[in-house]
């Protein structure tokens, strides 16, 4: 049995073969088509002539695409929707999408706040008015609207609100309708919660078109006997079907599976990934296996959200950036790029123009084109130049770090070639050999995770108990995403107190991840 | 006099989290109140101190309960004319104007809606030129002003209105009720008259909000000198420190957040230690042992290369900062103010220097 993983980025359409025992048997880095199913198929031919293995051997295949994100910074393929809060009286000081922009905001067909939602404690600050979510409802009908986003105060406390006015807009708008419900999406925060189911309504078109390109393209290959999934921003893996109800949850796969990706080829648990690109460096940091997650707000096209996002750093450091020299004798090294023309552009390829990794080329740090173009270039101009290209990463890396303790450091990317091997605050420094395609493996990799959240007093339930209970609820959710039980771990236990609750209440956050199984 | 709209109230809001040294909550829920009350209602007038009648009615505008709630919650749409009803009819007349209380953090934005929404002028004037954690601790309590009569609505249409005998009784009553009320609720407090607010209030605080937050986001763009030069120069600030954060202890006692920031010096500060102290705001901070700022002055940990202020409960490992002292309010340096926000309140064992003083090493830039 064989896993496909497959990355669609913005540059590059990577793919990848691996066996039961995750190792790669082939693997494949093409361009991103406009079409992107294009790319997808002409990788996954590639892989399969590669390996000459038997497209039905093939049992689980697996998706990373930036497409959603894209849709949002790009405004495009996004369907109409209506907004619907509950929360009136409360609330409705801050209108639903008070601050979008413009070009953004006309995505909402209608919308309304009425009555309904929660204090903190659960109690209602009004009855969930019905006959106003109906009225809601039957208007959306009129217009044809076929996708709603509904959010509620406190919903991550108490969300029976919110499954009610589901049910009645299914009522309302018949079964086909695309509900979003905030407590589903997004956790403390109405805004930014509301925020981002608000864009999961939106992106369903979306979710639909790359998930039927998927399914044709492998059907074309004979890949008939695989189990499909995609990539979520947590480094873990969801349904076809999941994807097509939470879209927004594929925004950061990228990032997530290049960190996974590199962690799995290296075999660490905990390590800063450092990813080089043709134009930009991200770095991100695993801890226990997966991504650490950012702590502030993320916005997503001018868009405020609360997504579990990893924390990454980005700098313009890739294999293309442009070197220069400075009359003061400072020898600087991007943020510009020649990106994906490198292989146009570059000295050691015959072009005209001095990039980072002509100067790993012609300090002898790697094989590329052809070393005597840049023969020519002055050995202290190339060493001030690496100097610079150190320092940039070594500070970075330094931002990145838990500890003060020498971090273990994975290098990846197609322009990882450009950094030393020696850098400060790093106690090791890993090249994967499969690193040009980390992201692809991190999406052949991924596990099935369930994540629980709730609000506890412990006066009224204590630590242990609510732990335990939060736990087996985490394990419950791991399960239902696909978890084979016996693999099911205990990956994050987070429990914040809040300064200004009465009691002793805190915020418990658990997330539990197990193997995917064979459906 | 001057109208304040959208764009103002984004630069305000980057400047109260400034002058919030540390604490008074993150503003972006309050910012989104603000302008949706401006949206709607339209732009609102920002007054100067002395334009206010002496024998008008001024009424600050605050928040009361916990940030998390009201990041949930927000604000109702009737809660301000609730306030400018319970507020003019106790008093007899009409509200003339409002004000913030505190110029940091979400309660610089409330009064920009509670004015939009009333169609009253707002008075470039708050009670602290910064944000301070505990309800006495504003200017006008030097004056002999009293937190009474203390209004209180929330978003379901309850309203009611305090006499106490003391401040600590004012916190205790109306913490009760903010509880009970869902957790997070509008306040009126130290209503005064115009000739008061004039001689106690820190004038010009919204303005000086707005162009701190302007100047923090063109900070990068100025080409005479180097950004942190800028950054320095428009805040009239003192350089501290710059260090890369290698500790963050906390403690929640009460209703406050405490704890203590440690720093690794990076750049000219390579080599030495330093660490801040706080209680939802910060109170001191010091390097290699020697105490280089205290309140009532304002110590403020910014992103050393953005500037963009970073309140305590956002300090995490590994962050790079820069710490920056600026001036209080002169009335904070009275026997009086020292009294009510100096460092030995705090638990801090030092008498009060001025800030400008205490930086004569040489470790501040001036």
């Amino acid at each position: 049995m064989y896993k496909l993983g497959i990355d669609v980025g913005g540059t590059n359409t990577d793919a990848v073969l691996i066996d039961e025992d995750l190792k790669v048997i082939a693997s494949i880095k093409s361009h991103t088509t406009a079409d992107i199913y294009d790319g997808i198929l002409h990788a996954v031919k590639t892989v399969l002539q590669e390996s000459g293995i038997d497209p039905a051997m093939i049992g689980q295949a697996m998706l990373g695409t930036t497409q959603c994100t894209n849709a949002i910074v790009e405004r495009k393929h996004l369907a109409p929707i209506g907004v619907l809060r509950l929360g009136a009286p409360a609330t409705l000081g801050i209108p639903p999408m008070v601050d979008w922009a413009e070009d953004l905001k006309h995505i909402a067909a209608e919308v309304s706040v009425i009555p309904g939602g929660y204090e903190y404690d659960g109690k209602e600050i009004a009855p969930l008015d019905k006959e106003a979510a109906r009225a809601f409802f039957s208007r959306l009908k009129e217009k044809g609207i076929l996708s709603v986003a509904i959010s509620c105060v406190f919903s991550t406390v108490r969300n029976d609100q919110e499954q009610e006015a589901a049910k009645l807009c299914r009522e309302v708008m018949g079964d086909d309708v695309h509900v979003s419900i905030s407590s589903e999406i997004g956790s403390m925060g109405l805004i930014e919660r509301e925020n981002a189911t608000i864009l999961n309504a939106a992106l369903y078109k979306v979710a639909e078109a790359f998930t039927e390109g998927f399914a044709k393209s492998l059907a074309k290959e004979g890949i008939t006997n695989a189990d499909v999934y995609l990539s979520q921003n947590d480094g873990t893996l969801m349904t076809m079907e999941y994807a097509r109800k939470y879209p927004i949850l594929t925004i950061a796969c990228g990032p997530t599976n290049s960190i996974r990706g590199a962690g799995y080829l290296s075999r660490q648990k905990d390590a800063i990934v450092v990813d080089v690109g043709g134009t930009t460096t991200d770095l991100g940091v695993i801890q226990t296996g997966f991504p650490r997650e950012s702590g502030v707000a993320v916005t997503i096209g001018g868009v405020r959200t609360n997504f579990r996002m990893p924390d990454v750093i980005s700098i313009g450091l890739g294999g293309g950036s442009i070197v220069r020299s400075l009359p003061d004798g400072t020898v600087t090294v991007g943020p510009d790029s020649v990106g994906f023309k490198i292989t146009e552009e570059a000295l050691c390829f015959g072009g005209k123009v001095c990039t980072a990794t002509d100067i790993a080329v012609r300090l002898g740090m790697t094989n590329l084109g052809d070393p005597a173009k840049v023969a020519q270039l002055d050995e202290e101009f190339a060493r001030k130049a690496m100097g610079t290209i150190q320092a940039m990463v070594e500070d970075s890396l330094d931002a990145m770090k838990v500890s003060s303790d020498d971090a273990d450091v994975i290098l990846v990317g197609g322009g990882s070639i450009i950094v030393p091997d020696n850098l400060k605050g790093a106690g090791t420094v890993r090249k994967p050999e499969q690193g040009g395609v980390a992201n692809a493996i991190g999406a052949a990799i991924s596990k099935v995770s369930g994540n629980y959240e709730q609000l506890v007093d412990y006066n009224e339930i204590p630590r242990e108990t609510a732990l335990k209970n939060a736990k087996e609820e985490a394990a419950k959710l791991a399960c239902e995403a696909g978890a084979i039980p016996d693999t099911i771990e205990i990956i994050d236990v987070e429990d914040v107190p809040l300064a200004y609750y009465p009691g002793n209440t805190c915020r418990v956050k658990v997330r539990a991840a197990g193997d995917l199984g064979r459906k | 006099m001057r109208k304040i709209g959208i764009s103002e109230i984004e630069d305000i809001a980057l400047g109260a989290s400034l002058l919030g040294a540390g604490g008074g909550g993150d503003p972006y829920v309050g910012k989104l109140v603000a302008i949706g009350a401006v949206r709607e209602c339209g732009d609102v007038t920002l007054l100067d101190p002395e334009e206010v009648p002496d024998d008008a009615l001024v009424v600050p505008i605050a928040m009361m309960g916990a940030p998390t709630i009201l990041a949930e919650k927000a604000v109702g749409e009737g809660e301000y004319k609730a306030l400018y009803d319970i507020v003019s009819s106790f008093f007899g007349k009409p509200i003339y104007a409002f004000m913030p209380i505190e110029a940091g953090g979400v309660n610089s934005m409330l009064p920009i809606a509670a004015a939009a929404r009333l169609g009253l002028p707002l008075v470039d004037v708050d009670g602290m030129g910064r944000a301070f954690p505990e309800l006495q601790m504003v200017t006008f309590t030097i004056g002999g002003g009293c937190s009474t009569p203390m209004a209180l609505v929330d978003e379901k249409g309850n309203s009611c209105i305090f006499r106490t005998v003391s401040n600590k009784w004012t916190e205790e009553l109306a913490r009760s009720v903010t509880m009970s009320c869902g957790g997070s609720v509008s306040v009126s407090l130290y209503p005064m008259e115009g000739a008061f607010m004039k001689q106690y209030g820190v004038k010009g605080i919204v303005t000086r909000s707005q162009q701190l937050g302007s100047a923090i986001r063109m900070v990068k763009e100025c080409t005479d000198s180097s950004p942190e030069e800028k950054f320095l120069e428009i805040t009239e600030g003192f350089r501290l420190f710059k260090g890369k954060i290698s500790d963050v202890k906390r403690e929640v006692r009460g209703a406050f957040n405490f704890g203590k920031v440690i720093l690794d010096g990076i750049g000219d500060y390579k080599g030495k230690s330093a660490y801040v102290e706080f209680q939802n705001e910060n109170l001191s901070a010091v390097i290699d042992d020697e105490i280089l700022a205290t309140v009532p002055d304002l110590i403020c940990v910014v992103d050393s290369e953005t500037f963009t202020p970073i309140p305590t409960d956002a300090l995490k490992y590994g962050k790079r900062v820069m710490v920056v002292g600026l001036k209080c309010f002169p009335l904070w340096r009275t026997r009086e103010g020292i009294e009510l926000v100096g460092p030995r309140y705090f638990g801090i064992d030092t008498d009060y220097i001025p800030l400008e003083k205490r930086c004569k090493g040489g470790n501040a830039n001036v």
